[in-house]
């Protein structure tokens, strides 16, 4: 009896066994049989020039016959999500719109398949983009003929404003009388901040606006973009341009330390109640439920925001990131497209590039809402009537300067998340200090990466 | 009882043999056992011991995922020692502390008296306890997000709530964004969504205690307060301590809704060590230094938790 149940018991086991095995065989078969199905999968972030990009790659679906997937993710775990896949060879992607900041430790960590001899072969040339677009997007090390990526999707931060509000001649006479200058888009910081100042609290169509919004996220990257545009205007530089690595003085510089304070004042003074922890979305929703007078924003958002049919059209107006008071830059947005080194179809891949890379797809990526970083398309002579906010974007694109994009940026941009947020956000210490351990934290990160890093 | 075989039978026993061999010889129970549970061990190895003592040799190391082209060197302590010497490290320590020791207070708190209500079997009371455990039942991610809402100060009914009782003007504090309550929001919610847990405890413990104690207090005359301090107290400890340990135990780890409710901020106000074990683990990819920092905080929580369990078992032979 109790052989003859150990039996059964046995009969059951092996038929699991074999259930389990099947079922793993097949697993393992169908990788395979699904990449004959040519199939490509592009990942990128979940936002706006995203939807025209799954438009625009409908036409490619049809030259080539390619299927196109696409792995979107949300901003604030856009760069978790992909970092962690690269870093982990990963087969997800085969092609990858990854952050301009990523180039460094996407080259050296052999991520990216390195596109010269493909560029060369098909004669696409750097020369052909925005100079700002290739050494931001495409190169590493920096300024060196060695690419890694497309230009794709040019970006940078600009601003947005209420210009039905600005045109009021009840709000423009009162500012008049208030500060003795017209009411006019912000060339300076200093005239944003008395733009903002101007309009904080003050009643509109029976509602309380705020003045400005301004980046102030604190998780992934948020502040950081932000500040960037005032620091820099202030005369914060990352390194010294004579000596590579040598922060003391100029990180931390005195200028470097009044942009931080000005950007913590505009901040206290001009924004709406609640944005301590705010990036992009909670922008966009500000200036949409007409909130704020002046929003910070990337250009990307721009065409969406144009056509909104409550601040968009006639109500809407677009400026370049205003002047500081010993230069004029903008941070710089925007991707390139790279192919991932680990994937099965980097021959597919590749078609995708010279497909994307020519001038009437780049064409029609600007119309669906993309920016192309084309020279063909953005100096075209009737590229500034083109869009609203065109020449504006022309203009940042001239002045755009980038965050570090070292293999350890994400390091770099984590400290510097938490001191700008410790100092601006929860009023801990002064600019100085926030600054003066921000190099702190930058030297032991660039130690630990082997650069000998000068202190004078 | 005898058995004859037939001498047919003898001769087709080979064949019988080879053919059914698994089923002739069959396995033992110990073999079965084995093969049942070979593959839960074989897991657990996998995802349980085997990263453990991969974590160990790491914490070690210098590795950085995000340069994985710089060759690994052995660093020895060092790694401990930059955590163990990081001024940050130990404010976030800090930060932890003071968020277990307040959020698990106040849970005991409001979970023991929850309790105490509900045990009184008053009508609708099986109503009322499914209506109170239903925050815990809740995803902390879904928590987090509605709390944020919640808190907003311009549209969040928290805010509005305030006001209507306080005369503050709702717009002119942000739950989420000051340093003097962030903190405390982050307990605020935690004790929302787990006081009932503790009341579960509570409850479990105060209907194990026979009625007859209390019908020979009250022959004694003794007063409800009297009855509480000397029965319903010291027999519900035990509990207490269990909860106190779990709960304490989950808040040291806590993560996901502090990371959506502040995601540490403002500034790190906020940041719990977890938090910073994730970034430096998944964000800044110092896989060396994360590894130490995992290893220093499952000592503490395995620790703690010892002589905790210690103190439990000696309050409980009382």
């Amino acid at each position: 009896m109790r052989k003859s149940a150990t039996g059964r018991w046995s009969k059951w086991a092996g038929g699991a066994l074999a259930l389990f095995a099947g079922v793993a065989v097949s697993a393992a078969v169908s990788g395979p049989a699904r990449a004959e199905g040519k199939q490509l999968t592009l990942c990128w972030a979940a936002w706006d020039p995203a939807n025209a990009l799954v438009e625009l790659g409908k036409d490619f679906t049809k030259q080539s016959g390619i299927e196109m997937k696409y792995e979107f993710v949300p901003w604030t775990s856009y760069a978790d999500r992909f970092l962690n896949e690269l870093n982990s060879h990963g087969k997800l992607c085969d092609l990858i719109i990854g952050d301009s900041q990523w180039i460094g430790g996407a080259a050296e960590n052999h991520w990216y398949v390195k596109l010269n001899d493909f560029f060369d072969k098909e004669h696409i040339s750097m020369d052909d983009f925005v100079p700002a677009t290739v050494v931001g997007y495409s190169e590493w090390p920096k300024n060196t003929p060695n690419y890694w990526a497309l230009p794709a999707m040019a970006d940078a931060v600009g601003w947005t404003y209420r210009k039905d509000w600005f045109a009021r001649p009840e709000i423009q006479s009162a500012f008049k009388a208030k500060y003795g200058r017209d009411l006019a888009p912000p060339k300076t910081y200093d005239e944003l901040k008395q733009v903002a100042e101007f309009f904080q609290g003050r009643e509109i169509d029976g509602k309380k606006v705020y003045g400005a919004y301004i980046f102030t996220e604190r998780g992934s990257e948020g502040i950081t973009m932000g500040v960037t545009n005032v620091l820099y205007n202030y005369g914060f530089q990352y390194e010294n341009p004579k000596k590579a690595y040598q922060m003391q003085g100029f990180v931390n510089s005195p200028d470097a330390a009044k942009g931080l304070e000005f950007y913590k004042e505009l901040y206290k003074c001009c924004t709406a109640p609640g944005m301590t922890n705010a990036y992009m979305q909670e922008g966009l929703d500000a200036f949409k439920s007409g909130q704020v007078a002046m929003q910070m924003n990337w250009f990307a958002f721009f065409p969406g925001l144009y056509k909104d049919p409550n601040v968009g059209g006639d109500k809407i107006g677009f400026f370049v990131n205003p002047a500081g008071p010993k230069a004029h830059f903008t941070q710089l947005g925007g991707q390139g497209i790279s192919v991932v080194a680990t994937s099965d179809h980097k021959d597919d891949a590749l078609t995708y590039i010279k497909w994307f890379a020519q001038p009437a797809v780049q064409q029609k990526w600007w119309q669906l809402g993309g920016y192309s970083a084309l020279k063909a398309v953005v100096d075209a002579p009737d590229f500034p009537k083109s869009a609203p906010f065109a020449p504006q974007f022309l203009e940042s694109m001239a002045i755009v300067k980038d965050f570090w994009a070292e293999p350890s940026y994400a390091q770099l941009l984590l400290d510097m998340q938490k001191r700008v947020h410790d100092y601006v956000v929860a009023d801990k210490g002064t600019a100085q200090q926030a600054l003066d351990l921000l190099v702190k934290d930058w030297t032991k990160v660039f130690a630990e990466q082997g650069k000998t890093v000068a202190s004078e | 009882m005898t058995t004859i075989i037939h001498p047919d039978q003898l001769a087709r026993a080979p064949e019988a043999k080879s053919s059914s061999a698994w089923r002739g010889r069959g396995l033992s129970d110990r073999a079965i056992a084995w093969l049942f549970v070979a593959p839960t061990i074989a897991l657990l190895l996998a995802i349980n011991i085997f990263p453990l003592i991969w974590m160990i040799r790491l914490s070690f190391t210098s590795l950085n995922l995000s340069m994985s082209y710089l060759p690994l060197r052995f660093v020895g302590l060092d790694n401990f020692q930059d955590i163990l010497t990081d001024e940050d490290v130990w404010a976030r320590l800090q930060t932890t502390a003071r968020f277990v020791i307040c959020s698990v207070a106040l849970q005991v708190i409001v979970g023991f008296g929850l309790a105490l209500l509900i045990n009184r079997r008053f009508r609708g009371h099986s109503f009322w306890t499914t209506i109170i455990l239903l925050p815990m039942m809740l995803s902390p991610a879904v928590v987090g997000n509605f709390w944020t809402l919640l808190f907003q100060p311009q549209i969040g009914p928290f805010n509005y709530l305030v006001s209507l009782f306080t005369g503050v003007p709702p717009s002119s504090f942000s739950m989420t964004g000051e340093v003097a309550l962030a903190p405390w929001t982050i307990v605020l919610v935690d004790t929302w969504m787990w006081a009932p847990y503790v009341m579960l405890i509570c409850l479990a413990g105060l209907r194990s205690i026979p009625d007859y104690i209390y019908e020979a207090a009250e022959v004694d005359r003794a007063s409800p307060w009297r009855q509480f301090w000397s029965i319903t107290l010291p027999m519900t400890v035990p509990f207490l301590m269990l909860a106190v340990l779990f709960r304490a135990i989950e808040n040291f780890k806590m993560f996901d809704m502090v990371n959506l409710l502040t995601s540490g901020g403002p500034g790190s106000t906020t940041e719990l060590v977890s938090i910073t074990l994730k970034r430096a683990a998944f964000e800044k990819w110092r896989t060396g230094y994360s590894s130490a920092l995992a290893i220093i905080l499952f000592v503490t929580v395995f620790g703690a938790a010892n002589i905790y369990v210690k103190a439990l078992n000696r309050v409980k032979q009382r």
